[in-house]
C-alpha cells in the first residue's frame, strides 16, 4: 500500500524520533507521594522555579479532591502511596534481556503487524541500543525543523530551554485544578512532548512519539503541549500501533493544545496499551485529560483516536471554541474486548459565533467488553449560529457484551442547531456469511465489516496509521467471533 | 462434478429438503425450479455451508471430496459460488476493496501469487464491461444503495471475477427489468464453458430464455419432482407447477 517514498519517509521519522536524547538520571525515587517527592522530581530534572511551585500548587490542590466515580468503569480503589514517581528508563537489570524472555503472545502480534525484530525489542521493554545507524539523518532533520522556527522537543527539554513557552501556556487549557487525574499529573508528571510552530508555518512532516522510548518508559503521567501560532498547522501523532509492554498500571497524561488565529492542530493516537488477559487480569488504566483551545478566528482542532487497549479508558479530548468561526472534530474509534472498560467521547464547548463541531464516534464491544460513549455538546449564551453535529454508532459482537450512550446537550442560544444521531447494530449473521462465501475466513470477515463501521473515523487518520489502526483492530477481534 | 445423493436437510428442526438427487457435470447448466417455499434457496445454501441449515442425510460429493465436510470459505475457495437471492449490504466496506480481498483468499489457496493492484484492476475492468456495470459503483460500499438491478449485476460481476467451477445462481432473475436481465444473462453466458458447472434456481422460465439450460429440475415439497430438457420449462410456463406438485389433478384424460 504505501509508496517505496512513504516507506522511507516513514523510516526516516522514526530515526528522527529515536535521535532523541534523554537526559534523566539513572535511578529511582522511592514509592510514595509528599511535597519531598515533587521536590525531587523537579530538582533531578533541573527546572526553574516557576515549574516547582506550580508542581506543588497542584499537588495541594490534588490533596483536596477525590476520584470521580461518575464513569461507567469499575475498578479496585488505587494506592497513590504505592507507585513510583519517578524513575529513569528502564536498565538492563529491569526488564528482559531478550526476546527469548517476553510474553510470546506480545511477540505473535508483533509478527502479525509486520514489526521488525530490532522494534519488537524496543517494544517490549528489552534493553537494546537505541542509536539507530542513522543520528545524522535525526539531525538534519531537527535542524530542518529548526530552520523553519518549529520547536518539537521532549518536554523536560522544553522546560529548560523554552521557559517562557511553557511558563505562558502550561495548564492554560487545563488547570492544574481540572480534574482529580490532571491535578495528579500537573504535581507529578514526568515527560511528555512539546510542540511549537511558529506564525504561518506549516509543519512539513507528521511529528510522532512513535519512538521517543525514554517518554514511553516514563510516560505514567505524561504531559503534552502544542502551540500552534497564527497561520500555523501541525499534524501530530501519538502512541504507536504495537501493544506496548509497560509494568504501570496506571497512566494519567494530560495533552494541551492552543491553536491561535487560523491556525490548525490535528493530532491523532493510537492507543494499544496492554489490555489484560481474557479474564481482565493486569492491563493498564488509562486516564487522560486532554483537550485543545480555539483561541483565534477561524481556529481548528481535530482529535482522532483509535482506542483499543488499556484495561479501562477515561477519556474525553476536547476542544474549547472560544474565538469566532473555530472548528472543533473528535473522530473515534473505541474498542472493548474481553473485559475491558472504556469510557470516553468528548466535550465540545461553544463559546464564540459561527462555532462548529463535529463528533464521530463508533464504539465496539465484544467478548464482555463495557463501551461508553459520554459526550457534551455545550452552546453557551454568546455562541450565535453554533453548529454541532453528533454522529454516535455503537456494533455489538455476541451478547455479553455492552454499549453505552450518554450525549449531554446544553444549548444556550437559541440560534444554535444541533444534530445527534445515534445506532446500535450487531454484525448480521447476513453480513458475515456472504463474505465467507466469498472466500474470506470467518475472522477477515469480521474484520473487513469492522473496518467498514469505523471508515468514517478511518479516514482522517495518516494514511501509514490508517493502514496499522486496520491491522490492529482484526487482531484486538481476534477470538471474538463464533 | 457434483453428486447430491438423497440430501436432506431441515430449518430450525423442520424439515425442508426431503431427499435431493442430482448430478451436474462440468460444462452443463441446469435449472432449478419450483414454488415459493419449496427449498430451492435451502438447497443453494446447504451446497454453500450456511450456517442453521442442518444436514440430516445424504451427501454431496463434489470435485470428489465431500463437500459438506468443508467449512463454507473452503467450499468457495474450491471455487463454489453462491449469486444471493439477496445481496447484503455491507456498509463502509468498498465493492472493490471486497473483491480483491476475495480473489486473493481463493489465489491463496490455489497456491497462485496475490495480483498487485494494477494487474487486478484490468481485470475487474475488463469484467465489468461484461456485466455492463457502471464503474463507479466499484468504489461504493457494497450493495449500499444499490438499486435491485445493480445488485444483481454486482454478484455476476463477483463471479465473473472469482471465476467459479460450480455456480448457484438463487433468483438471480427476480426483480429485473429487462436490461438489466439481458445484462445478467450476457454474463453469465460468458462464463459458460467446459470446465464450469451453473445452477440456475428460479421461479419464472423467462431467465431460460436468454440462458438455455441443458436440464430442468422442477424441486417441489422438498424433492426433485420431475426432471427434462428446456422443453420441461416452457412446459411449466404453460401449466404452472399445480399437475407436477399433484400428480392427481395433472392427469388428462
Ligand atoms: N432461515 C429459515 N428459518 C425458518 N424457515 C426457513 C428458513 N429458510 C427457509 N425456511 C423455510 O423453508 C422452506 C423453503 O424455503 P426456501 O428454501 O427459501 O424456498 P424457495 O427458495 O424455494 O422459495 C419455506 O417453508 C421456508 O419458510
Ligand atoms: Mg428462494
Amino acid at each position: 500500500m504505501a509508496t517505496a517514498d512513504q516507506k522511507i519517509d516513514a523510516l526516516i521519522k522514526r530515526d528522527y524520533q529515536a535521535g532523541f536524547v534523554t537526559e534523566l538520571e539513572a535511578d529511582a525515587v522511592p514509592a510514595g507521594l509528599d511535597e519531598g517527592t515533587i521536590r525531587v522530581i523537579s530538582a533531578k530534572k533541573n527546572e526553574p522555579a516557576f515549574m516547582l511551585a506550580w508542581r506543588l500548587r497542584a499537588y495541594r490542590h490534588w490533596l483536596t479532591m477525590t476520584t470521580p466515580q461518575w464513569a461507567h468503569v469499575h475498578y479496585p480503589p488505587i494506592d497513590y502511596q504505592d507507585i513510583v514517581y519517578y524513575s529513569a528508563p528502564k536498565s538492563g537489570k529491569d526488564g528482559p534481556t531478550s526476546l527469548d524472555e517476553v510474553d510470546p503472545k506480545l511477540l505473535e502480534t508483533y509478527e502479525k503487524l509486520g514489526i521488525p525484530l530490532k522494534e519488537q525489542e524496543m517494544l517490549a521493554g528489552v534493553a537494546v541500543d537505541a542509536v539507530f545507524d542513522s543520528v545524522s539523518v535525526a539531525t538534519t532533520f531537527k535542524e530542518k525543523l529548526g530552520e523553519l522556527g518549529i520547536v518539537f522537543c521532549s518536554f523536560s527539554e522544553a522546560v529548560r530551554e523554552h521557559p517562557a513557552l511553557v511558563e505562558q501556556y502550561l495548564g492554560s487549557v487545563v488547570p492544574h485544578t481540572d480534574n482529580f487525574y490532571a491535578a495528579l499529573n500537573s504535581a507529578v508528571f514526568s515527560d511528555g512532548s512539546f510542540v511549537y510552530v511558529p506564525k504561518g508555518v506549516r509543519c512539513p512532516m507528521e511529528l510522532s512519539t512513535y519512538f521517543r522510548i525514554n517518554a514511553s518508559n516514563t510516560g505514567q503521567f505524561e504531559r503534552t503541549l502544542i502551540i500552534a501560532e497564527e497561520g500555523a498547522y501541525v499534524s501530530y501523532l501519538e502512541g504507536c500501533t504495537a501493544p506496548m509492554r509497560d509494568e504501570n498500571q496506571l497512566h494519567a497524561a494530560v495533552v494541551e493544545l492552543v491553536a491561535l488565529k487560523d491556525a490548525q492542530i490535528k493530532y491523532s493516537t493510537v492507543q494499544n496499551w496492554y489490555p489484560g488477559d481474557e479474564e481482565g487480569r493486569g492491563g493498564i488504566y488509562n486516564f487522560v485529560t486532554k483537550r485543545g483551545a480555539c483561541r483565534g478566528a477561524n481556529a481548528k482542532i481535530s482529535w482522532t483516536q483509535v482506542e483499543t487497549g488499556s484495561a479501562i479508558t477515561w477519556k474525553y479530548p476536547s476542544v474549547i471554541l472560544e474565538a469566532d468561526n473555530s472548528v472543533g472534530e473528535f473522530y473515534s474509534v473505541a474498542l472493548t474486548n474481553n473485559r475491558q472498560q472504556a469510557d470516553t467521547g468528548t466535550k465540545m464547548v461553544h463559546i464564540g459565533s459561527n462555532t462548529r463541531s463535529t463528533i464521530i464516534s463508533k464504539g465496539i464491544s465484544a467478548g464482555r467488553g463495557q463501551n461508553t460513549y459520554r459526550g457534551l455538546v455545550k452552546i453557551l449564551k454568546g455562541a450565535e449560529n453554533a453548529r454541532n453535529y453528533t454522529q454516535c454508532d455503537s456494533l455489538l459482537m455476541g451478547d455479553q457484551c455492552g454499549a453505552h450512550t450518554f450525549p449531554y446537550i446544553e444549548v444556550k442560544n437559541p440560534t444554535a442547531k444541533v444534530e445527534h444521531e445515534a445506532t446500535t447494530s450487531k454484525i448480521s449473521e447476513d453480513q458475515l456469511f456472504y463474505l465467507i462465501q466469498r472466500g474470506l475466513s470467518a475472522e477477515d470477515a469480521v474484520s473487513m465489516i469492522v473496518n467498514g463501521f469505523c471508515k468514517a473515523v478511518f479516514k482522517e487518520l495518516p494514511m501509514e496509521f490508517a493502514v496499522e489502526a486496520q491491522k490492529l483492530l482484526g487482531i484486538s477481534l481476534e477470538g471474538a467471533v463464533g | 462434478m457434483l453428486s447430491i445423493r438423497n440430501l436432506q436437510a431441515s430449518v430450525n428442526d423442520e424439515p425442508i429438503l426431503k431427499g435431493i438427487d442430482l448430478e451436474v457435470n462440468a460444462g452443463e447448466v441446469h435449472a432449478i425450479m419450483g414454488p415459493n417455499g419449496s427449498g430451492k434457496s435451502t438447497l443453494a445454501n446447504v451446497l454453500a455451508g450456511r450456517e442453521n441449515y442442518t444436514v440430516t442425510g445424504g451427501e454431496v460429493i463434489y470435485q470428489g471430496k465431500d463437500l459438506l465436510a468443508l467449512a463454507p470459505e473452503d467450499r468457495a475457495r474450491e471455487g463454489v459460488f453462491l449469486a444471493f437471492q439477496y445481496p447484503v449490504e455491507i456498509p463502509g466496506v468498498s465493492n472493490i476493496y471486497l473483491l480483491k480481498a476475495a480473489l486473493n483468499a481463493i489465489r491463496k489457496h490455489r497456491g497462485e501469487p496475490e495480483l498487485d493492484a494494477i494487474d487486478f484492476l484490468e481485470l475487474v475492468k475488463g469484467k465489468i464491461a461484461l456485466v455492463e456495470m457502471r464503474e463507479e459503483l466499484l468504489y461504493r460500499s457494497v450493495n449500499e444503495g444499490f438499486s435491485g438491478g445493480e445488485k444483481k449485476r454486482n454478484e455476476i460481476l463477483q463471479m465473473a471475477v472469482l471465476e467459479p467451477r460450480l455456480a448457484i445462481l438463487d433468483e438471480t432473475d427476480s426483480g429485473l427489468d429487462i436490461d438489466a436481465l439481458q445484462a445478467v444473462a450476457s454474463g453469465v453466458n460468458a462464463l459458460r464453458s467446459q470446465e464450469r458447472a451453473i445452477i440456475l434456481v428460479t421461479h419464472y422460465q423467462r431467465l431460460l430464455n436468454y440462458i438455455e439450460p441443458d436440464h430442468v429440475h422442477v424441486l417441489a415439497e422438498g424433492r426433485i419432482m420431475k426432471s427434462g430438457d428446456k422443453g420441461l420449462a416452457h412446459e411449466l410456463e404453460r401449466q404452472g407447477y399445480g399437475w407436477i406438485t399433484q400428480p392427481a389433478a395433472g392427469t388428462s384424460p
